[in-house]
């Protein structure tokens, strides 16, 4: 009895030597992150809408991992390190990328360990020098902005379908169902030559529960783009 | 001891003996019962028409009755009232929605095809039918293929893999003309092949092969001529998107085709048209399996009490007379379709629930707001009071009480008295009786199984009793095309090729059926939105819808994401891009006020969403043409990406 008990614990010994071994891969423990920018200023989108394709070539098959992008243009991607390259799908984004003879351009990126890569694209048009109020006894949230024409080749050059002015109580702030409570549209005819100094206001209804904080940005709707461009989310406290 | 050394031997002899047969001598000795070599089966008329048939119950639809109702729903035409729908709170539409990639139901076709050329045991005409029957198939397959994700690969032989490099069995997708084409061409072919008989249905005849090159013919035409609105929705070396210069081409092939159809040639098919009433003979078109039935052209049968039947009528039928317990009432049309009925001269007007002045507009009964419209309105829909299966349903929302003077009220300006559930009694104002206070069908929001728009459906829902049981189930077979729609392609195909004329004849042939007496006169500038009217109503619930939408190429405007108000809803109905984002219904109020005899007892109505329906419809120009996984085109490079995804 007592040999047996021996040949177990023998045994035992054994398989734990040669199952000590593990058999699973290593999590994927890098973070890939970065924004949209146009000279380094943010572009912002609308949440979940403009897809990106990350290839890492080199495997049997050729399936991109996919991501989209948030509202401020940011992105993230957890994976492994390695060779790397970048791209945005055509007609996806208030933007152009660059395009090449023989396709669409990528960025090229070599992962090792965390890494922030900002994506530079060039918008059809940005929105400058915001400034933004509100009046808390009239709810009237008022912004005044330039619009930059920024891609003005005509072969390429796009006119502005809508200019909008959307309030929300949360930091998604767009034109998609949900994310606005109030909302002003000038259409783009109506916009001044020069897209100077425009001005444009809109009353937020009352909340309930009460809060004493909006959120609000310029989406421009860009003809023949379904993607808008947004400028940068601001919080106003009244 | 030595007989058991005897016996012993003697049992190991007879072994031996007994299995010195080779293996492959005593394997092939039995023909296995549950497999028949195909050299057998195609050589027997019925083995081969078990393995068509067999095909021919792979067939894809969109909608299909045996492919679970909710492929009926979507859109904004239909509310589903089960809980949790994905209809109910639906924003958007996924990429891969609709996509379809099946080669092995091709591969199963083309090696069925090359078996049956190796035939030697069926007779000749035997052969051509099934291997045109296989053909027709085929295409269908291909066109179904089109439909949803543009220019792929034509494949028209089995491909076997056995060693060298595989890009050799990697095909790339061909031009989307080139998909039509081939469907068109073989269509042409098989036409003068298969039988032209007009009372075989469920097997493809030719008046089948034309009413499908017709609709091809018309899809391919249309995304040639409306593609310049959604220039980014194409594809390099027109794998998706068809040049504008073949759109005359394709609807003169259409309108061709069609009018072979029409000229009775190839099949008498005529509208179908009895004794009885408009609205009653328009519900018979899809319920009447009689010989009488020359409307139908091409379906997918079904036969009670043989295993071959649908539970549509049981997930459908009316919550109170429904025969089966808690199974019922789940496709709801809405509002938004029921409205786009028109009045019987002709013209569309939304229902008058209010008078000029903001007050509710009373009526004696719930039907009369639905009187003097086109009669496929009662025939396609099951308003509030509708008699089915010999029983009267009953919707109502509940009572109604002015706080004051009824006059020039608005509908807020009232009390509403209503329940969770009909059996749950309440007294009305000033009173201490319970009664019944909101009607057995609903409308109540979130109550499942019950109407939550005011309406069910009528169409396909079948009238035999019995036919509601889970247990029984109904034979309503599923109608692919009929002579309505060859006749409303023909119209759209004689329009787009400027003969009004002709084009105005074939449509009011169809709307005189329904009721409309005064004939509607097509010209430039309004047969695009009467032609995109029209299909609506005649052609709703028939998995044509969303084609439709997505060839004229207006789904991006249709379904534009933003909340469809009551005045979007209310207003511009002609309009081929009216909004249709959100699922209206229309709900019944009993108006309780005793003090007031002119208006006491009498209806008024409301439009609401119902609670249940949080989101707003986008389609997405991506959603043009669905999804290739990325599985399939990793594991094949030659396929290109579809565009805007």
């Amino acid at each position: 009895m007592n040999i047996k008990f021996n040949y177990l614990i023998l045994l035992a010994i054994v398989i734990a030597a040669v199952s000590c071994k593990k058999d699973n891969y290593k999590a994927p423990g890098s973070t890939l992150s970065g924004r949209l920018t146009y000279n380094g200023d943010s572009v912002g989108v609308e949440y979940n809408q403009v897809p990106f394709q990350l290839f890492q070539s080199g495997y049997k098959l050729t399936t991109p991992i996919g991501g989209t992008f948030n509202d401020d243009g940011s992105y993230s991607v957890v994976t492994f390190d390695g060779n790397y390259k970048f791209t945005i799908q055509a007609n996806q984004g208030p933007f152009r990328w660059k395009e090449l003879a023989v396709g669409r351009d990528t960025v090229k990126i070599n992962l090792t360990g965390d890494q922030t890569v900002n994506i530079e694209v060039t918008p059809y048009y940005m929105v400058r020098q915001l400034k933004t109020s509100v009046v808390g006894t009239t709810r009237v949230v008022t912004a005044n902005f330039n619009i930059e024409k920024v891609i003005t080749d005509p072969a390429l050059a796009k006119n502005i379908q809508t200019v909008s002015l959307f309030i929300n109580k949360t930091t998604h702030v767009s034109n998609a169902p949900g994310e606005s409570v109030a909302k002003t549209d000038i259409a783009g005819g109506t916009l001044p030559a020069n897209l100077n100094n425009i001005t444009v206001s809109a009353t937020m209804p009352t909340f309930v529960p009460t809060q004493n904080y909006v959120f609000a940005r310029i989406g421009v709707r860009i003809s023949g783009v379904e993607d808008w461009y947004y400028s940068p989310v601001r919080k106003l406290t009244f | 001891m030595k007989k058991k050394i005897f016996f012993t031997t003697l049992a190991v002899c007879l072994m031996g003996a007994g299995s010195c047969k080779k293996d492959s001598d005593f394997l092939n000795a039995v023909v296995p019962i549950g497999i028949i070599d195909s050299q057998i089966e195609f050589n027997d008329p019925a083995l081969t028409l078990a393995a068509i048939g067999r095909l021919y119950n792979a067939e894809v639809d969109f909608s299909g009755l045996d492919n679970n109702w909710s492929s009926f729903t979507d859109f904004g035409e239909s509310f589903a009232s089960e809980n949790g729908h994905a209809t109910q709170g639906r924003t958007t539409w996924s990429y891969d929605s609709w996509a379809n990639w099946d080669y092995t139901y091709i591969r199963e076709l083309n090696l069925f095809l090359e078996r049956i050329a190796g035939s030697t045991g069926l007779t000749a005409a035997d052969k051509a039918r099934f291997a045109a029957e296989a053909r027709f198939l085929r295409a269908a397959q291909y066109f179904e293929l089109a439909k949803r994700m543009g220019g792929v690969p034509i494949i028209t032989k089995s491909i076997v893999y056995e060693s060298g490099p595989v890009s050799a069995v990697q095909f790339p997708r061909n031009k989307e003309s080139e998909v039509y084409d081939f469907v068109l061409s073989e269509c042409d072919a098989i036409k003068d092949i298969l039988p032209k008989l007009p009372a075989t249905k469920s097997r493809a005849t030719a008046g089948a092969a034309l009413a499908m090159a017709t609709r091809a013919a018309l899809y391919a035409g249309s995304i040639a001529k409306y593609g310049v609105n959604t220039p980014t929705v194409t594809l390099s070396g027109d794998v998706v998107g068809i040049p504008a210069a073949m759109a005359t081409g394709y609807y003169t092939k259409a309108l061709a085709s069609a009018q072979l159809l029409i000229g009775g040639t190839y099949g008498s098919y005529k509208l179908y048209q009895t004794a009885l009433p408009a609205a009653d003979n328009y519900a018979a078109v899809f319920t009447d399996k009689s010989s009488t039935n020359n409307e139908v052209i091409y379906i997918e049968d079904f036969k009670a009490f043989a295993g071959k039947v649908h539970g549509f009528t049981t997930n459908d039928q009316p919550y109170s007379n429904g025969e089966e317990i808690d199974d019922a009432g789940r496709l709801n049309p809405t509002l938004n379709l029921v409205q786009a009925f028109e009045k019987l001269d002709g013209t569309l007007a939304p229902f008058a629930t209010r008078d000029i002045t903001g007050a509710p507009a009373y009526y004696d009964t719930p039907q009369d707001i639905f009187a003097g419209r086109d009669a496929r309105l009662a025939g396609t829909v099951l308003i509030p009071g509708a008699i089915w299966k010999s029983a009267a349903n009953d919707i109502w929302a509940g009572y109604w009480t002015p706080n004051a003077n009824p006059a020039n009220l608005t509908f807020e300006q009232g009390t509403i008295t209503t329940s969770d559930v009909a059996s749950n009694l309440k007294p009305l104002p000033g009173t201490t009786i319970p009664v019944q206070v909101v009607g057995k069908d609903g409308p109540i929001n979130g109550l499942q199984f019950h109407t939550q728009t005011g309406f069910y459906i009528r169409k396909w829902l079948d009238p035999n009793v019995g036919t509601g049981r889970r247990g029984q189930g109904s034979d309503i077979p599923f109608i692919r095309y009929r002579y309505s729609e060859v006749l409303l392609n023909a119209a759209e195909a004689a329009a787009e090729l400027n003969q009004f004329p002709v084009a105005s004849d074939y449509i009011n042939q169809v709307r005189a059926r329904a009721g409309l007496t005064v004939p509607l006169v097509l010209n430039s500038a309004n047969y695009f939105d009467r032609i995109v009217h029209e299909r609506r109503v005649e052609l709703c619930f028939e998995g044509l819808n969303l084609f439709d939408y997505k060839r004229w190429r207006i789904a991006t405007q249709v379904w534009d994401g933003q909340n469809e108000t009551v005045t979007d809803l209310t207003t511009n109905l002609l309009s081929a891009t009216h909004r249709n984002t959100k699922q209206w219904g229309l709900w019944p109020y009993k108006v309780y006020s005793p003090g007031n005899a002119a208006t006491n007892g009498k209806w008024i109505f409301k439009e609401v969403v119902p609670a249940p329906n949080t989101g707003v419809l986008l389609f997405r120009l991506g959603n043009y043409y669905s999804q290739i996984s990325d599985a399939i085109l990793g594991s094949n490079p030659k396929l290109l990406r579809q565009p805007n995804q």
